[in-house]
């Protein structure tokens, strides 16, 4: 196992380590250590190095009063600094015992998750723990794809939280537009990511997308083929961008027509998808037969599904883009922000309209 | 909107058989309007992108590929011009080929088209 810094982070997202603050002390201890070694030996090899750096530090500090055969005695200053790297190696041995004992700990947590998890898909059930209270995790036929979408959308909300959190604090700490603009590509990034992972999860079960049933129920009063409008996006976001130079309100005009006109063209072909599927499930078949091939023209249309999926994603991850093209690094961030806080607060409403107090039955 | 259903049977006893190339006949007829669609009858991708051009007022050429007795030749075509398992839809502005409905439509928002249909005639200010 190897001390890296991003993997703890990670860990730290799953919620299972504790912040530690001696992250970097330890990580340049470990950095010379290349042996593949698993964790105990490794700590072992890296004990016995520690150990020998403070007693090199003491040794050190020593040093030059025990060579000198001149001055035998060593001066109250030596003595002091002596006794004074003793208590910085004692605290430091102790400090890395404390830190190895959570590393183990969290360790066996980690595995005994990873147990559960592989149980829970083999029984089908998906992990909707992490989602708000009004998602019913569902168990049915057993879909890894969904299950594994499941789990990284909820990393993946939890993430937009965070780059959320980071956006507003590196706007009101008016930070430069370069540290801005590594803000704003991780936020269009992540967005970038949804749309891959909803990819994916079409492939594996579209109507799964569709439902919205992985999304909180204010957000899924908004759904629109397995997602947000792009003209809802646009409807958020703009008001908040003020003030537009004439060029940018001519190009934002232009987007939110272009937008509204695939969105429609999109919606009819979904229509006709609909009214096609409908006539051919409900044409009466008068001989058993015709059902056979029926069913299979049914579904022949229900593979269309999948690419309209795919490309009302592909439009909202034009409009995003095209939004970034137009606007300032500073105006994008704002969006970015805004858009952070919209969703974040549909997703609050959802679970207080969930807990609302009702008049009993 | 309009159809070229008539125009297939002019084409089946005006031409020999000899000239046959499928991609050949696709640029042809490409070439021949502003905008040109390939389209299947029952595809409701394909739909939604004569609507996408009905919306703008623009007024394409429609080949449907399931309605043509080359069609079949066609459709493999044009499939292996996209380097895609769906052949259609696919749409030629001025020609051109500009691709299926993910490229008509990124084209469209990052406002590219509507200076490719005007400069084809199709789109008037």
């Amino acid at each position: 196992m190897s001390f890296t810094s991003t993997q703890l982070v990670t860990s730290r997202r799953m919620g299972i380590y504790d912040p530690f603050q001696q992250i970097s002390m330890w990580e340049d201890t470990f950095k010379g250590d290349s042996s593949p070694n698993k964790g105990v030996s490794t700590i072992l090899q890296v004990d016995a190095r520690l150990d020998n750096k403070s007693e090199f530090i003491s040794h050190e500090s020593g040093g030059p009063s025990s060579t000198d055969q001149e001055e035998n005695k060593p001066t109250d200053k030596v003595q002091r600094r002596l006794a004074q790297n003793r208590e910085a190696a004692r605290k430091s041995r102790l400090r890395k015992k404390a830190y190895v004992q959570q590393l183990e700990t969290s360790r066996l947590k980690l595995a005994q998750l990873e147990q559960e998890l592989q149980r829970a898909r083999k029984q089908g059930v998906y992990t909707g723990s992490a989602l708000d209270t009004s998602h019913v995790g569902f168990s049915g036929n057993v879909n890894s794809g969904i299950a594994t979408f499941e789990m990284e959308y909820a990393h993946w909300v939890e993430e937009q939280q965070k780059q959320t959190f980071e956006l507003r604090s590196a706007l009101q700490a008016h930070v430069s537009e370069i540290e801005l603009n590594i803000l704003v590509e991780l936020g269009l990034n992540h967005y970038h990511n949804l749309f891959r992972m909803k990819a994916d999860a079409a492939k594996a079960d579209v109507f799964y997308l569709l439902s919205g049933v992985w999304r909180t129920s204010t957000e899924r009063f908004f759904l629109w083929i397995g997602g947000f409008r792009p003209s809802e996006l646009l409807n958020v976001l703009l008001p908040q961008l003020e003030p537009l130079t004439d060029q940018q309100v001519l190009r934002v005009c232009n987007l939110r027509q272009s937008s509204q006109q695939a969105e429609d063209a999109l919606s009819q072909g979904m229509e006709k998808l609909q009214q096609s599927l409908s006539q051919g499930i409900g044409a009466q078949s008068v001989n058993a037969g015709n059902y056979g091939s029926q069913m299979a023209a049914a579904m022949d249309k229900l593979e269309a599904l999948e690419g309209f999926v795919i490309q009302a994603d592909h439009l909202r991850q034009q409009t995003l883009q095209q939004t970034s093209r137009i606007l300032t690094t500073h105006q994008v961030a704002r969006g970015l922000l805004a858009l952070g806080e919209y969703f974040h607060r549909l997703r609050a409403l959802s679970s207080l309209w969930a807990a609302r107090p009702r008049e009993p039955a | 909107m309009h159809y070229q259903t008539e125009a297939w049977g002019s084409y089946m006893t005006t031409r020999s058989s000899t000239m046959g190339d499928p991609l050949e006949r696709i640029e042809r007829l490409a070439s021949e309007n502003a905008v040109v669609i390939f389209s299947m009858s029952t595809c409701c991708m394909c739909h939604a992108i004569k609507r996408l051009f009905c919306g703008m007022g623009v007024n394409p050429t429609v080949y449907e590929l399931d309605e043509d007795p080359r069609g079949k030749d066609m459709e493999k075509a044009l499939m292996r011009l996209l380097g895609s398992s769906s052949a259609v839809p696919v749409v030629f502005i001025g020609g051109k080929l500009v691709g299926a409905m993910d490229r008509v439509m990124a084209s469209h928002i990052n406002g590219t088209l509507v200076p490719l249909l005007k400069d084809a005639g199709a789109l008037w200010l």
